[in-house]
């Protein structure tokens, strides 16, 4: 682009947005920022920015919208507080390899460092948080920074960047021109594939007889969706997922058998310990996935396609990595693999399947009792949706039970906090990703918790509009909590029950529709009404007190010594 | 490989640019890891900083400290050695009062035994330099010690590998990463 412009820094950082072409970003004002709110204004009518009601609010929101549609999502805060309340996002989005770009407004070059009013020192704040941050003191530097933020938040590992800009750098004029960023010397996006470690790869999963697919985020971030179901029916070899890996092979695959992790499906997490060859494909062994690493998967060689080299070896030794964005891995794979006859393999996927319906599925989804079961809400959603719904979920019981039945048939349609289990993260996530997927339904799935802690940006989805069902799933209880005091802590109850407001008339109060729901014979109905409405709609559901999520494989336990109840 | 605590120099090339030190250490942080010695420098190479530091590790933990280092956008390359695998040196530098050296031959045998130099020589004080190895430059801070130092220093460890690190292979690759 040879666009010449003599502008201002802010100005220049609306042009460098427009210029990667966002056209959509979440924020919150302030003094220190105020110049760019002042372009934003002018530029309304090309770059639309979302008032949040918080600033975590605003990264999550951006964090939502950068998981359903596959861009990096932007928030903007001012100095001091507003830069401080980004945090929360911004380490979820980097647990969780998020593409964020977050613009802080930063106090004069002159005042850095003098205690001056709303000054934080948020580069040294966000930088364990961050893949990479920068301050900036002069306006020539931003179209060159703004563009690496770019780069370096999407390409790779994707990840947050963080840009504090000091407010005279946001006044200063200079000029512009904007060049975008296509690589960094000291950065290497992606590791070269290596054809020896792709053969070595193929001879052991060809020698394996019991061999078990692990998938993780790292096929949807590295849109490997294809590839790794071509892999998958190529080999005929199990696949189970990581809760970031959901909904990367629809949920009726027949090579698809569930969940790994604390509680994840029974199959999946046991036969862990039995497979021969456990190729682990864009995920991270998480210790949530692994539980006591010393007794993980001891028996199985393994193999680990991934991105970021420093995962290699990094929980689990890996016999055979492959270092690649996973897609050009699985493309270079498949040919080499050849198509597998493994019934009796199978046949115990089939087997334990069965226990886990019997002693947890049945009970969970056709219950028989009075109360309602999270479960038969996800039922109900799954049905109304066609399985073609975003499913943003919050953390807690709700996020597993939503985890373990809700159906897909597309990628990119569940979002959670996974490695931060960031409570709060569910209702401004999902109003970025209904932004993200807006000819999608998009519903988020709350507990009572984790739903006061960002309930204000209820407001924000009233003055947009934006068409997010919510579902809260009310126990009265900061539920999963609650579940380890009974299970660990004998029933001491100790702050975890709530009483709680009335959360429809609060839904009112925003003019948003709502309904609550207490007998089984309203569920479906309410659903149904809910996913039929035009715009936002309020969903309390009331479900059983005590109920707990199982299986489950207690912290610091092995797969092994999973629980059915 | 070996899970015995080892002294483990780590060198770093990198991008000189505010905050990467702060990014650095926060990767011990996180850890919990104490960095036994720190010190930067210019590189060899025009426009490439060095980081040389020292930790006491495991080699699996001085292996992840690494990648994780390695993964920073602004580092280039980080390597880990052994104290075999290594060449290095500390300075150190004693400050004590003037009147000593001519009263107290000790003193004099002290530095010349240890191939110590003075620095400097002023009415009040004088200043030693000595550049060895840690044990070296501990002998003679206690040999001093009973006359009293009144200033003691000892620079971070500076250290230059026995193998070739390949830092112009990897600056030929770096072409690579900006096509
Ligand atoms: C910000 C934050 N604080 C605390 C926690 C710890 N925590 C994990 S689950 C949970 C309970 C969640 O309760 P609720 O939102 O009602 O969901 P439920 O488990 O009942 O489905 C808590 C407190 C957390 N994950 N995040």
């Amino acid at each position: 682009m040879s666009e010449k412009l003599h502008i201002s820094g802010a100005e220049a950082v609306i042009r460098c947005l427009l210029a990667e072409g966002v056209d959509l970003i979440y924020g919150y004002p302030g003094g220190a920022i105020m110049p760019v709110y002042d372009e934003l204004y002018k530029f309304q009518d090309q770059l639309n920015h979302v008032l949040t009601r918080h600033e975590q609010g605003a990264t999550h929101a951006a964090q939502g919208y950068a998981r359903t549609s596959g861009k990096v999502g932007v928030a903007v805060a001012t100095s001091g507080p507003g830069a401080t309340n980004l945090i929360t996002g911004i380490a979820d989005a980097q647990i969780d390899s998020t593409p964020l770009v977050c613009i802080t407004g930063q106090v004069a070059a002159h005042l850095l460092g003098s205690d001056a009013f709303q000054e934080t020192d948020i580069i040294g704040i966000s930088t364990p948080v961050t893949k990479w941050n920068y301050q900036i003191t002069r306006a020539e530097e931003i179209p060159e920074i703004m563009a690496k933020a770019f780069y370096i938040a999407r390409s790779g590992r994707p990840g947050p960047v963080l840009i504090d800009i000091t407010k005279d750098a946001q006044f200063a004029t200079f000029d512009y021109s904007y060049k975008k960023c296509t690589g960094v010397r000291s950065y290497r996006a992606v590791p070269k594939l290596d054809q020896a470690q792709v053969e070595a790869a193929a001879a052991a999963i060809n020698g394996a007889k019991k061999p078990l697919i692990v998938w993780g985020q790292g096929v949807i971030l590295g849109e490997a969706e294809a590839a790794f179901k071509a892999f998958v029916e190529k080999t005929q070899i199990p696949a189970v997922w990581t809760i970031l890996g959901l909904s990367a092979l629809e949920t009726d695959h027949p090579l698809n058998k569930g969940m790994v992790g604390m509680h994840g499906n029974y199959a999946p997490n046991l036969l862990t310990q039995e497979c021969d060859v456990l190729i682990a494909i864009g995920m991270r062994f998480d210790d949530r996935v692994t539980g006591r690493l010393d007794a993980y998967a001891k028996q199985a060689k393994v193999v680990h396609l991934e991105i970021d080299p420093a995962e290699i070896n990094k929980n689990v030794h890996a016999d055979y990595p492959v270092l690649a964005n996973c897609k050009e891995s699985l493309e270079a794979l498949t040919p080499l693999i050849e198509t597998k006859k493994l019934d009796t393999w199978m046949a115990r996927f089939d087997e334990l399947y069965a226990k886990e319906y019997e002693a947890v599925i049945e009970k969970d989804l056709k219950p028989s009792k009075e109360g309602l079961t999270m479960g038969e809400v996800m039922v109900e959603i799954n049905k109304a949706s066609k399985s073609d719904a975003v499913i943003v979920t919050d953390v807690g019981q709700h996020q597993m039970v939503a985890c373990r039945y809700a159906s897909f048939v597309r990628s990119k349609s569940n979002v959670t906090s996974g490695g931060l289990g960031t409570m709060g993260f569910a209702l401004p996530a999902a109003i970025g990703a209904k932004m993200g997927a807006p000819d999608r339904h998009v519903v988020a799935v709350i507990g009572d918790g984790g739903y006061q802690m960002t309930i204000q940006e209820l407001g924000t989805i009233f003055q947009t509009g934006v068409g997010v069902k919510i579902v809260v799933l009310n126990n009265n209880f900061l539920g999963m909590v609650r579940q380890w005091q009974q299970l660990f802590f004998d029933k001491r109850y100790a702050s975890t029950e709530m009483t709680n407001p009335d959360f429809v008339t609060i839904a009112k109060g925003y003019h948003i529709p709502a309904k609550k729901v207490t007998d089984r014979e309203d569920l479906a109905g309410a659903v149904e009404e809910m996913l039929a409405t035009e715009g936002p709609y309020f969903l309390e559901v009331v479900v059983e007190k005590e109920d707990n999520v199982f299986p489950m494989i207690p912290t610091g336990a092995s797969l092994t010594e999973i629980r059915l109840n | 490989m070996s899970t015995e605590l080892t002294r483990y120099t780590i060198s770093i090339y990198s991008e000189n640019n505010v905050g990467l030190l702060n990014r650095i250490s926060a990767i011990f942080l996180k850890r919990h890891i104490n960095i036994e010695s720190l010190t930067t420098s210019l590189s060899e190479i025009p426009d490439v900083f060095r980081f040389v530091i020292v930790v006491i590790v495991t080699e699996p933990q001085v292996q992840k400290l690494v990648q994780q280092i390695e993964k920073q956008v602004d580092v280039i390359k980080a390597f880990y050695h052994t104290d075999e695998e290594t060449i290095f040196l500390e300075t150190a530098l004693y400050k004590v009062k003037t009147n000593f050296l001519f009263e107290e031959r000790q003193i004099q045998n002290y530095i010349k035994e240890s191939h110590a130099s003075i620095v400097t020589v002023a009415p009040e004080y004088f200043v030693i330099e000595k550049t060895g190895f840690r044990h070296e430059t501990d002998k003679l801070r206690e040999q001093l010690a009973p006359f009293g130092l009144l200033q003691f220093v000892r620079s971070g460890r500076i250290s230059v590998s026995k193998a070739p690190m390949g830092i112009s292979e990897i600056l030929n690759s770096f072409k690579e990463n900006l096509t």
